[in-house]
């Protein structure tokens, strides 16, 4: 089968190099191949009981969701498969909510999460529950002690992600379980930029309920799943009624050739996670420690430590971001600035660590993955440092910062 | 998003960027926006004794559309006096560059930068006709 090769995969030619892993990531070549047959030879329904096309397709699905269910620890029945973590958390949030409510009404989540957790929170709050949003502290993480204190005897769910998109922290996902635990409340946690980077166990973490992707793992678009345990059993209402297909959760026909993908990027990863890993943070360390070395003023967003490989978020001071990303049109970053967004609020995670409006906005996120290469990073310091060097000998806070003034003592007329 | 050739071309080759003196008599220095906000503007104007804008410079905190308004204007009031360079509206730089609607609050700083630096000519310079910036 002819592939795109593995070597032209995020730096075609005329194209700029892929550096927005947090993004999306491109399928796997492998996984790709893997598909292929699912959509023209093996095309059966996967709920077809009365035929081998049906049953070829069910030991496919089931295949997949063995491989799925293995990158967590997870018991394959636990897994049901969605559009995509999304609709995972969706589910997650809502289902729960709505049927545990006779006995609790609240849930506790973050600022720092998805707009797709936020915004099913602020959907059951105009329901009637109660939300808390729990801040983070400067580095990006919870505070263990102030979610513990959040959470009652009329807490349903807590949602806390495991690695944040924009900065790449990772949230102490075993410590929140055992308190989740402890106080009796599910914990659910959206691990889209987390499955494949870090490695997770539902039992060990005690997570009741997680939202998984497979496009940020090198798998096809459209797919995902929702990890949903059975002991203790975690009940929900559906979404989405019908066939009463993934044990009633998800009613609808499964699109093979989609399961047969994601499982396929998850065996991958699972495989591959420990030496990736190890070579991704070389590639962070030389990323960071090559602009370090060329450019003065410069701020990592987010904790290091804590933090997955194939993430930097860095602020470039005195240099807007959107502007930033224009002169540095050869990459494919993406930047917390506000003019990136139509609302002209820059990034609500950055504002939430605490940065000012001004450093959100000079914010650009490199996201780094399995196609990126030494050269792909080399390239990126010496362009990014052009482009820097470039703006900040046309910027007046550059001009005002090497004489001295202090940019906070300005009085600003804000627009 | 994608730009215009003409925001492109400013923000590719700027025009008249860089500084004048300050504290010259003949200068005046228009600083608007806020860094909080992602643009701050700082225009300068070289003004004649016979009242003609001879030389303007800009630098500029922005995204590309911040940019390549105040290197527009740059353009535009150089050899102008300093009545026929306060009448340049917003609109026309929005229109020259072809700014989507979030983008026009660049094309208002970059008019707002014109009338700041012309407001600080005029208080220099004792000029007080009453219809100074604003």
């Amino acid at each position: 089968m002819n592939v795109v090769a593995n070597n032209t995969i995020g730096r075609a030619p005329g194209q700029p190099i892929y550096l927005d892993y947090q993004a999306t990531t491109p399928c796997d070549p492998r996984v790709v191949e893997k598909m292929i047959p699912y959509f023209t030879e093996k095309f059966g329904n996967p709920h077809s009981r009365t035929h081998r096309y049906g049953w070829e397709a069910e030991e496919a699905v089931e295949v997949a969701r063995e491989q799925v269910a293995a990158i967590i620890g997870a018991d394959p029945k636990e897994i049901i498969f969605t559009s995509g973590a999304t609709e995972s958390n969706n589910l997650a949030l809502k289902g729960v909510a709505h049927f545990y409510k006779d006995k609790k009404d609240h849930v506790v989540t973050v600022v720092t999460e998805h707009k797709c957790v936020l915004d099913s929170c602020r959907h059951l709050e105009q329901e009637g529950f109660k939300i808390t949003y729990l801040p983070v502290k400067p580095d990006g993480l919870v505070d263990l002690a102030e979610l513990d204190a959040a959470i009652t005897e009329r807490t349903a769910i807590v949602s806390v992600m495991g690695v944040n998109n924009e900065i790449g922290v990772i949230q102490p996902l075993a410590e929140i379980g055992a308190i989740c635990r402890k106080k009796g409340a599910f914990f659910h946690t959206d691990c889209a930029q987390a499955v494949g980077k870090i490695p997770l166990d539902v039992n060990a973490m005690n997570i009741d309920l997680m939202s998984i992707s497979a496009h940020k793992i090198y798998g096809p678009k459209g797919i995902g799943a929702l990890y949903v345990r059975r002991r203790p059993r975690v009940r929900l209402v559906p979404l989405i009624n019908g066939g009463g297909q993934e044990r009633g959760m998800r009613s609808g026909t499964l699109a093979t050739p989609l399961c047969v993908g994601f499982g396929e990027a998850c065996a991958i990863a699972k495989a591959e996670m420990a030496a990736e890993a190890e070579r991704l943070r070389r590639l962070q360390t030389r990323l960071l420690g090559g602009l370090q070395q060329r450019l003065a003023e410069i701020y990592v967003n987010g904790d290091m430590d804590s933090r997955i490989p194939g993430n930097l978020n860095i602020s470039f001071a005195f240099v807007e971001g959107e502007g930033l990303m224009m002169g540095i049109k050869d990459l494919a970053v993406s930047s917390g600035s506000a003019c990136t967004s139509a609302s002209l609020e820059p990034s609500y995670v950055l504002r939430a660590l605490g940065l000012d409006a001004e450093m959100a906005h000079t914010s650009i996120r490199f996201g780094m993955g399995r196609f990126t290469t030494d050269e792909d990073i080399d390239y990126a310091i010496d362009h990014v440092t052009k482009a820097v060097e470039h703006l900040r000998s046309m910027s007046p806070l550059w001009d005002m910062h090497q004489e001295g003034v202090d940019l906070k003592s300005i009085q600003w007329a804000e627009h | 998003m994608a730009y215009s050739d003409k925001v492109v071309d400013h923000y590719e080759n700027p025009r008249n960027v860089g500084a004048l003196d300050k504290d010259s008599a003949d200068v005046g220095t228009g600083l608007v926006g806020a860094p909080a906000c992602g643009d701050v503007m700082k225009l300068q104007i070289k003004v004649s004794p016979e009242g003609i804008i001879e030389d303007a410079k800009f630098k500029t905190f922005g995204c590309g559309s911040a940019i390549a308004s105040s290197s527009l204007v740059t353009e535009w009031v150089k050899g102008k006096t300093l009545d026929e360079a306060a009448a340049i509206k917003n609109t026309d730089i929005a229109q020259e560059l072809a700014l989507p609607p979030v983008k026009i609050h660049c094309s208002v700083l970059a008019e707002d930068a014109i009338k700041a630096a012309i407001k600080d000519y005029k208080a220099k310079s004792g000029i007080d006709d009453g219809k100074a910036a604003e």
